[in-house]
């Protein structure tokens, strides 16, 4: 009994944890992406990258301010988006999903790339040999929270890692703020009129260019956001730490909990990352595995789950089965 | 016939030939082409629209009505040409901007919004909207009282078209008759000067089509101006005060119903030079053909499956009577 409640405690820790803030902020911008706007972004990774690496280089580097660094993270993010989509807005979706996949693997392997390393820091990132006193002293040192462990019942943290869940969640309650007042007014009937039909929407007189410009740049920023997240809780940035796969946990976690829901990809990232822990907590404490080797085995059973949830549920969560039946 | 209306009588003196010159027009269009590849979709010398009628733009299939109504609105451009709309140049104006001016298209596949609810698909319509801008949505009290204003006006014309007991429902639960009626209702939140409807009957019911026709004919009486594209010669005799025909692109006869349908052009141009009965082509009032309703299922007067090019020689067999046992 007691290893059910350890691989329960354990797993709880996990779901609430930075990553779980990380993946929601960025299922939260593919939220409105996708699932409110139609806009088919499967780059969400990228525009991490841009947030985690304006934040990281301004500061570490050109050595603003911190704040002004994470202005840095969010125009970077803005660029981006406004880079892809000047282009392929006014084309098919396809054209936006084929950029966006293909801008964030260019912006992986050049930041990576020694020719950079000045800037970057190459594959080693920041802070490395070539960083300067790294970009998170700021953000630590306002850490109200005394140095120690704390404990709630089951839950455990380090200060560090207080820290950033407590700022993590306020920001994800923000977030969701933001989308809600957005998404009940005449802006956000707009952008679901575009997911719809855009062509409709033309002959109504809205300016869809516009809108979906709009809408791009603000999940863009959510991503960002995630980005800049994730290099301040782990103290690092390192353009490998970008790769693909995260936009399609985002995914996962967004379309788990309910596209075009406020809540859904909160939801669903949470969801996400208790199975992941609890399927590998499971296999390893139990002494199915040896410690260490449950990661590729988690990944699978989370696969599976998620199979089995689409099949009853494949609306997600928190999702609307009346707007589901309907042919799109 | 319908009784005369006053854009009936505007028109009276009017002679009917392409191209002809109106006295009000509202829409005005000149040496307008457009070609994809070697085939001339569009090919319009000199076109006018009278304000405040009911203009219908008939045609076999492939005649470039829709591509007509695409280029005229924004969605596709002319390779040359202009055209103007209460004098104001709409050449490589965009769409969006088309229907702020006053222009509002439906089309021929209705767009009905499917996941927003009916009211939200009306509520769209209107223009002008402070909510819409980026930073006005943040606060509701921009917006929530042009918000009440404009949910009031969506409230009287859903009841004007009976449809206020389903403002809940979704876009994509209405039945295909229903999904015509709204894209009407929709297009007049943005409270047009003119509305071109892209087949508004097709795939509709006869007593739909019956409730579609009476909100056609009242929309000179809200100050709008219908240009339709139709295929039932039934609805296009009934309710039209002006008809053109348009063939491979090209207007090739204009006039009032009657001077139309006699028009040996016309019939040549639907079904070869060399047919039979001209019957359909014979002006009679809806209510008749509501009335045998069921018949006019069967045995429908719709033109649209008649592929022949308009000069072409498609000679229907002249053993049959109704000229239809090919379809």
């Amino acid at each position: 009994m007691d290893v059910f409640l350890a691989i329960l405690a354990s797993s709880v820790n996990t779901a609430i944890g930075p990553s779980a803030i990380v993946y929601a902020l960025a299922a939260s911008g593919l939220n409105v992406h996708y699932g409110y706007t139609g806009l088919l972004n499967f780059g969400q990774v990228g525009f991490m990258l841009m947030g985690a690496a304006g934040l990281a280089i301004s500061v570490s580097i050109f050595e603003v301010p911190f704040f002004v660094g994470l202005l840095c993270g969010v125009l970077a993010a803005v660029l981006l988006a406004l880079v892809l989509g000047a282009p392929t807005l006014r084309l098919r979706a396809d054209y936006l999903a084929i950029s966006t996949i293909a801008a964030a693997e260019i912006l992986r392997f050049t930041s990576r790339s020694n020719t950079l390393a000045e800037f970057t820091g190459g594959p080693f990132g920041i802070p490395s040999q070539v960083g300067g006193a790294g970009f998170t002293q700021t953000w630590n040192a306002m850490n109200p929270i005394p140095p120690g462990r704390y404990s709630f019942g089951w839950l455990q943290f380090t200060h560090t890692r207080l820290w950033v869940v407590i700022v993590g969640w306020i920001l994800v309650a923000l977030v969701c703020l933001l989308i809600w007042s957005l998404m009940r007014s005449p802006w956000g009937r707009v952008v679901r009129s575009i997911r719809e039909d855009e062509d409709a929407a033309r002959a109504l007189g809205k300016n869809v260019f516009a809108y979906k410009m709009q809408a791009l740049i603000l999940g863009g920023v959510l991503g960002g956001t995630a980005g800049m997240v994730l290099v301040l809780f782990q103290g690092s940035f390192f353009a490998d730490g970008f790769r693909p796969e995260l936009t399609f946990y985002a995914y996962t976690a967004l379309i788990m909990g309910g596209a075009a829901t406020i809540f859904g990809p909160v939801l669903g990232s949470l969801t996400f990352w208790f199975l992941l822990a609890v399927t590998e907590r499971t296999l390893t404490l139990t002494g199915i595995l040896p410690s260490g080797a449950g990661g590729a085995t988690r990944l699978a059973l989370v696969g599976l789950l998620l199979v089995i949830l689409m099949v009853f549920r494949p609306q997600g969560i928190l999702g609307n089965k009346r707007e589901m039946v309907l042919d799109g | 016939m319908a009784e005369p209306t006053a854009a009936a009588a505007a028109l009276a003196d009017v002679t009917p030939e392409p191209g002809v010159s109106k006295p009000d027009p509202i829409l005005v269009v000149d040496e307008v082409r457009r070609s994809f590849g070697g085939l001339t979709a569009v090919n319009v010398d000199h076109l006018e629209i009278q304000r405040g009628a009911i203009t219908s733009l008939i045609g076999p299939n492939g005649a470039g009505k829709t591509t007509f109504f695409n280029l005229m609105t924004g969605f596709d451009r002319p390779d040359r040409g202009t055209w103007s709309f209460n004098g104001q140049p709409l050449a490589n104006v965009p769409a969006h901007k088309v229907a702020r001016l006053g222009m509002v298209r439906t089309f021929q596949l209705t767009k009905a919004l499917t996941r927003l609810s009916v009211m939200e698909n009306m509520l769209l319509g209107a223009t002008q909207q402070r909510g819409e801008r980026f930073l006005s949505a943040l606060l509701p009290t921009i917006w929530s009282a042009q918000e009440t204003e404009i949910r009031a006006r969506a409230d009287e014309l859903l009841a004007r078209f009976n449809m206020d007991y389903m403002r809940d429902e979704l876009g994509g639960e209405l039945s295909g008759g229903q999904r015509k009626l709204l894209e009407m209702a929709r297009a007049l939140m943005v409270e047009p000067e003119m509305v071109m409807l892209d087949e508004p009957m097709a795939g509709v019911n006869p007593a739909l089509t019956q409730s579609l026709l009476t909100h056609v004919k009242d929309l000179p009486s809200f100050g709008m101006t219908v240009l339709f594209v139709e295929h039932d010669m039934d609805v296009v005799m009934d309710i039209s005060d002006w008809v053109i025909v348009m063939a491979q692109g090209k207007i090739i006869s204009e006039g009032p119903p009657a001077a139309v349908a006699a028009d040996p052009q016309v019939i040549d141009a639907y079904i070869g030079e060399d047919h039979g009965d001209e019957s359909r082509f014979t002006p009679t009032t809806l209510a008749t053909t509501a009335a045998a309703s069921t018949e006019t299922v069967g045995r429908s007067p719709v033109l649209d499956d008649h592929e022949g090019p308009a000069t072409g020689d498609v000679s229907a067999p002249s053993d049959d009577p109704d000229g239809e046992s090919h379809a």
